[in-house]
């Protein structure tokens, strides 16, 4: 019994005493002092240094776009640091380009605030800002899609154009120990700055959609940041528009098109929507009364394995396939797409076939 | 049977090199071998961190553990006390040399893991080693470790240049070389034995 005891005491006594040691280093060796961050050669920062840029940024109120909250794992957070870096960690080279590196692109969570620091961030970050709300309405859409509404609680207004996206944030739950970000586009009209909705489908394993799926209901408090994403509506072009999405890939064109209806914009545009069978469909209420009320829309859901019981009297095959038989050539057009990497590769293939030049084809690709 | 320091020194380093006839070590040796000027970098934090954790677990077992009858606690505290000891060189190194710092990068904390420093420490206590003896053995353990991953890392740069099958590249050719220089280092095997 004693030898019990004297081991769990010699243990606990050496961790206690390096603890210590450690803990006054960490005040005393690891203290950089105050250091400067300027922004845009405009904005001015002061924080303690010894703290990774994404964080001592964070702690501002500027956020900057990470998935993976700050562990080097997801390649968002990249920013441009003009001078105060130091140089390039071996653990950001497998998310840098050549390009970035001659640039001065680094990953932010990485890069800690040593020395007095000159950033480049996009000016729209300085709009991004953390929200908390609270779920209004959660229902399912489809038996693996599900619709949220997320109504504003802080008082707090959010403009963002239509086709951005905002990332939620998921808080540990049974079975996830850790709070992770995911970025959802937002389905709103953007009028609608008091409340964002979200179109979220149910991955196997996933961290938030499970806890999305399983464990969010009507009235939990969430809370998310954004808006962020380059892309959304070009409200200064007048071409026709031709929209491409799969599944949760409806989220931003939904966006674009209540855009479209609040603002009267009367542009020729035709949507191809692609989903597995008539139960994956969603919206259909909604896209007929964007049909009837909007100048020139055609919304053309087509189906890639429709069951014999749907009795599925549209098109079958996939989004590329209805491309290939309804849009017209001409180079005249610029497109939307949203959804997996390989549905936005063959559509854009699809699309050039057209005669759309790739750099009027925009898009946001699932990761 | 006592053996004398410099003997131990010169064994450390050559007839019982911790990667060539211990082959501990192995991750970070084969990860970091790429280029002599961070290998050489990694080597010298062996050589500081060998000799230091050698003298504190050298202390922490003879003076607490074997007259509390506790031996057999000496894995799990020089594992704390190895752990405990690289934090503190990563945040003093992050502080005062950056540069060797930006050079090592993540392979600082490796150095936790390294099998050959927890090794030494075993050895020490397996061996019977006075102090001297374990502090010359600690330090020698450790400049043996450098000098193979230094040699290691200059053979290297060489083979970017050479044709090697696809297959082989990276870790495999370098295990291969492992061999070799193992082989090789069987040579001095005659001079003087430590165990």
């Amino acid at each position: 019994m004693l030898n019990i005891i004297i081991t769990i005491a010699v243990i606990s006594g050496i961790a206690t005493i390096l603890a210590i040691i450690l803990s006054l280093a960490d005040v005393y060796i690891a203290d950089y002092g105050e250091k400067k961050i300027i922004i845009n050669k405009d904005k001015e920062l002061v924080v303690d240094g010894g703290n990774s840029l994404l964080s001592s940024l964070i702690s501002n109120d500027i956020f900057i776009p990470s998935a993976c909250g700050g562990k080097g794992s997801c390649g968002y957070c990249k920013c441009t640091i003009n001078s105060g870096g130091g140089p390039v960690l071996a653990t950001e080279l497998s998310y840098l380009t050549e390009d970035d590196i001659a640039n001065n692109v680094r990953l932010s969570c990485q890069v800690k605030v040593k020395e007095d620091m000159d950033i480049t961030i996009p000016e729209e970050l300085f709009n991004v800002k953390q929200y908390k709300a609270v779920v209004e309405i959660a229902k399912d859409l489809t038996p693996k899609i599900k619709y949220l509404r997320l109504r504003i609680t802080d008082g707090q207004q959010i403009s963002f154009k239509a086709g951005q996206y905002i990332q939620l944030l998921a808080p540990p739950y049974p079975g996830n120990q850790e709070e992770v970000y995911r970025a959802y586009s937002v389905a709103s009209s953007t009028k609608n700055n008091n409340f964002v909705d979200l179109i979220i489908g149910y991955v196997e394993g996933g961290i938030l959609t499970t806890y999305v799926h399983k464990h969010l209901s009507q009235g939990d408090e969430v809370s998310f940041n954004g808006p962020y994403g380059d892309f959304y509506l070009d409200e200064e072009s007048d071409r026709e528009m031709v929209m491409v999405a799969v599944g949760t890939g409806m989220a931003p064109i939904r966006s674009i098109l209540y855009e479209m209806l609040d603002k009267g914009i009367n542009r020729k545009a035709t949507y191809f929507f692609g989903a597995r069978c008539k139960e994956d469909l969603f919206m259909l209420e909604e896209m007929e009364m964007l049909q009837n009320n909007l100048l020139d829309f055609m919304y053309i859901p087509s189906l890639s394995r429709p069951l014999e019981t749907d009795n599925w009297e549209g098109d079958v095959g996939r989004v590329t396939d209805a491309i290939a038989e309804y849009l017209s050539e001409g180079e005249n057009k610029e497109a939307y797409l949203c959804g997996s990497a390989p549905m936005i590769e063959s559509t854009i293939k699809a699309l050039k076939a057209k005669g759309i030049p790739e750099d009027r084809i925009y898009y946001d690709k699932f990761d | 049977m006592t053996v004398h320091p410099f003997v131990i020194l010169f064994a450390s380093i050559f007839t019982s090199n911790m990667i060539l006839s211990n082959f501990l070590g192995m991750c970070s040796f084969i990860a970091v071998s790429k280029e002599i000027r961070t290998s050489l970098g990694l080597g010298q934090a062996v050589i500081f961190v060998t000799t230091g954790t050698t003298i504190i677990n050298f202390l922490v077992y003879h003076y607490i553990l074997m007259p509390l009858g506790l031996e057999y606690l000496r894995f799990i505290v020089f594992i704390i006390t190895i752990a405990a000891f690289v934090q503190l060189v990563e945040m003093i190194v992050e502080r005062y040399m950056p540069t060797l710092y930006y050079s090592l990068g993540i392979f600082l904390p490796l150095i936790t893991v390294n099998c050959a420093i927890l090794g030494v420490s075993l050895f020490m206590v397996i061996r019977s080693y006075s102090f001297i003896q374990s502090v010359v053995f600690g330090f020698g353990s450790g400049l043996g470790w450098a000098l193979a991953i230094v040699a290691m890392a200059g053979i290297r740069q060489r083979l970017k240049n050479s044709p090697i099958p696809k297959g082989l590249q990276g870790p495999g050719i370098t295990l291969i070389i492992t061999g070799l220089m193992a082989l090789a280092f069987i040579g001095f095997s005659g001079i003087v034995k430590i165990q």
